[in-house]
């Protein structure tokens, strides 16, 4: 199965991006007031 | 870059236009690959309807049913909602628009290659990925510039949040890029002629690698972006729970890449590799439901709007359809019920369970709630088209998967099915003949579905007939106004 030392280093390349995407996202404060994040989309009329 | 950039901020205008073109080439696209689908289901019935013509011959226009419908309808669908949401959430103009342009001109010429070369034969022969080198490259020029514009309008937006559905567009479109690029190095031999960079089972590895993540990434992340944006929308009322939405979307991107390997249970592939798939397609069943259930609370306190629109009717029952495909996808990979139903057209009803009912009825309430407003218009031309519409494809998805869950299991049981002294009971051949019924309410199903696309169309030409197109203006200054430290100017 030489293939995983493809499949796998690629993976874990994967997991190390979203890792480094989840902490830019909570130490940015992307996170900090989801309540208002969720009625976001209505605050402005799209008709 | 873009006309509206060089007058003042104020005039900026969004980019109705791609989302235009792409909304209207899903229905196009919708009717072409699920016709193609039907007239396949109508040759396992009546084998003759091949007409003795090989570009007719079910082997070449099953890749085209599957390219059709997943790649031209459902990423057209994609194309329109992901452009759409990601410029009034950012509240922005696309990054680019001739970009912009050229994925949609570039997508649909890959569309019509495929039409062309798979009928001639033309194929790599992976699954979902049968096109050829020189449409492979195509694509993946086509993809980055997706990216670009997609990632470009995010970095220029003027709210600090950026909102959920748009991670799961992301990721996507993220995911969709490597795993194409990976599983498609191949060798080519001549114009129309390649082989695969891999051998045997590491071939067959990279490609349930590839095959499952598109499941997950681009029939299953994606239409949870459109989800995210379009359900609360149609309901008026903000997502169940914005929290849950985060903690899901976090979950699944961890989860999704690894369960591959359940499409290889008992094969050559080393024991631990298939034990790793199956644990984690259990595993992602907690964050598939998670975006189900977060879907349908959505409509906590306004149930009593199911009578009367069917809009939602079409959103609830695409929740509910994911909820069932993915809880069927995660015991299907268990081993011992793997033994029973793969190979057997139990997969097939499953695959359509999410496809018909998920990923295509998520579409049709996503562009029935889009459509209207790309032409200055509050609603459809007709209500009642859209409710005769949903009752036609729900009862087509039900008869579909019904007939095949049937026909998988009965088809599991014959093959398996040993006497005493060791012999099979039924050769193949018997166990086919008992098939043929459910072929054919199958195809009734399967017909089904295809009219209720045709009424859409109609409805859809109704709604935008005399009505001039319309690019509204980007609000400005609300709620947060766009500061340096967050986005690019936009004269970049």
């Amino acid at each position: 199965m030489s293939i995983l030392y493809l499949l796998l280093p690629l993976s874990l390349l994967f997991v190390l991006v979203i890792g480094l995407a989840l902490g830019w996202a909570v130490f940015s404060g992307q996170f900090d007031d989801p309540d208002d994040a969720g009625s976001s989309i209505f605050h402005e009329p799209d008709t | 870059m873009i006309d509206s950039s060089i007058a003042a901020d104020r005039l900026e205008t969004f980019n109705y236009k791609v989302v235009r073109q792409f909304a209207v080439m899903t229905v196009v696209w919708g009717i072409v690959g699920m016709a193609v689908g039907v007239l396949i289901a109508a040759q396992l019935i009546w084998p003759q309807l091949n007409f003795d013509i090989p570009w007719l011959s079910y082997g070449r226009l099953r890749p085209l049913h599957t390219n059709a419908v997943i790649f031209a309808f459902g990423g057209s669908g994609l194309f329109a909602t992901s452009y759409y949401v990601v410029q009034r959430t950012c509240q922005a103009r696309l990054f680019s628009d001739k970009l912009a342009a050229f994925t949609f001109w570039g997508w649909q010429a890959v569309i019509v290659a495929a039409a062309i070369t798979l009928p001639l034969g033309y194929t790599s022969s992976k699954e979902y990925a049968e096109l050829e080198w020189p449409i492979d490259i195509l694509i993946t020029l086509v993809w980055v510039a997706y990216a670009v514009v997609f990632f470009g309008t995010i970095a220029r937006r003027r709210v600090r949040h950026i909102y959920v559905a748009n991670w799961f567009f992301g990721s996507y479109i993220l995911t969709i890029a490597i795993l194409h690029i990976f599983n498609n190095i191949e060798l080519p031999v001549s114009l129309w002629k390649s082989y695969s960079a891999y051998a045997g089972v590491q071939d067959a590895m990279v490609q349930w690698w590839y095959g499952h993540n598109a499941v997950g990434f681009f029939l299953t992340t994606s239409f949870l972006g459109m989800m995210y944006y379009f359900v609360p929308k149609q309901a008026g009322r903000p997502i169940y729970s914005y929290r849950l939405s985060i903690v899901h979307f976090w979950a699944l991107a961890f989860t999704y890449m690894w369960a591959g390997p359940h499409h290889l249970l008992y094969t050559s592939l080393p024991d631990w590799t298939q034990s790793l798939g199956m644990a984690f397609s259990l595993i992602l069943l907690a964050p598939s439901w998670g975006g189900m259930i977060n879907g349908i609370m959505t409509l906590q306190g306004a149930w009593h709007r199911l009578r009367t629109d069917p809009i939602l009717k079409f959103m609830v029952t695409a929740l509910s359809f994911y909820g069932m495909s993915t809880f069927e996808g995660s015991m299907m990979s268990i081993r011992t019920v793997n033994a029973l139903s793969h190979y057997t057209d139990w997969t097939i009803g499953h695959v359509h369970s999410g496809a018909l009912g998920w990923v295509a009825m998520i579409t049709f309430g996503s562009l029935y709630y889009l459509i209207p407003r790309l032409y200055g218009r509050a609603s459809m031309y007709s209500t009642r088209a859209v409710e005769l519409h949903f009752w036609v494809a729900t009862i087509g998805v039900v008869l579909y998967i019904a007939s095949m869950w049937i026909a998988g299991v009965q088809q599991g049981l014959m093959w398996r099915d040993t006497a005493t002294d060791g012999t099979l009971v039924y050769s193949f051949v018997e166990e086919l003949k008992t098939r043929l019924p459910y072929y054919v309410i199958r195809f009734v199903g399967g017909a089904m579905y295809l009219s209720g696309v045709f009424i859409m169309a109609w409805n859809v030409w109704m709604t935008l007939r005399g009505q001039r197109a319309v690019d509204p203006a980007v609000p400005l200054g609300e709620p947060q106004p766009r500061s340096a430290a967050i986005a690019t100017p936009a004269t970049a």
